[in-house]
């Protein structure tokens, strides 16, 4: 399942959510992105992700089909948020299940590479100097590459 | 054809979205871009690094020599930083 959101969400809840009632899953493995508070040297005052509404779910939609055709998973989720965010905030969440935690410890991390280079969210920060678009950056393409 | 824009491209332009009625010359992206980069000069400034520049058409990623044609969703962007 993928969701993207404005609001905050709770990993815990998420992941008991994810697992109640269940006995056949093994292994369940989250990951959970941050807003670092510091950005190329200066204090960083906030963040805010923009998306394309409509291709956004449809990418994230792909990829999580895509991880399910190459792994074992019994479960899979990705929540993203967007708008304004601070430093400390939550920005995303992925969370698999498998009999396994190989499987699952693999497709969360190829959700979280794909959903790096393929989704359309962009992030702006606003600094002591000013507004600035993040840039992309070649070691996320090359850490998705690897997945070909 | 409808065309979105996102992100500083969207900054450039100076608008997130517009329908335009583009020559019939323009049936790939690519072409479609060497005409918008003649409508002015936040244009010309949002395209003057095509490396720079990410297209989805009906949102699908696509790369600049795919075709296009009236009733398409176009979208042009920087390359994505989410996550």
């Amino acid at each position: 399942m993928i969701r993207v959101q404005k609001e905050d969400f709770d990993p815990g809840v998420e992941i008991a959510t994810l697992h109640r009632g269940r006995s056949d899953l093994g292994a369940v493995v989250s990951f959970v992105g941050l807003v670092r508070g510091e950005s190329h040297g200066e204090r960083l005052t906030s963040m805010t992700l923009e998306h394309f509404p409509g291709m956004t779910e449809r990418e994230l939609e792909r990829i999580e089909r895509e991880a399910r055709e190459r792994w074992t998973l019994d479960d899979a989720l990705v929540v993203h948020r967007v708008g304004e965010l601070k430093p400390g905030e939550r920005i995303v969440l992925v969370v698999t299940a498998a009999p396994h935690r190989r499987a699952a410890f693999e497709a969360a991390e190829f959700l979280m590479d794909y959903l790096k280079t393929r989704a359309p969210f962009w992030k702006r920060e606003l600094r002591a100097s000013g507004e600035h678009w993040v840039e992309a950056r070649d070691s996320d393409d090359d850490a998705a590459l690897r997945w070909r | 054809m409808r065309l979105l824009y996102f992100a500083w491209v969207r900054q450039k332009v100076g608008r997130g979205e517009e329908l335009v009625d583009a020559p019939a010359e323009a049936t790939t992206v690519g072409a479609l871009v060497q005409w918008l980069q003649s409508r002015g000069d936040g244009y010309a400034d949002a395209f003057a690094d095509l490396k720079r520049v990410r297209v989805a058409v009906n949102q699908e990623h696509v790369d600049f020599g795919a075709p296009v044609r009236s009733g398409d969703e176009v979208a042009f962007f920087p390359p994505v930083t989410g996550g």
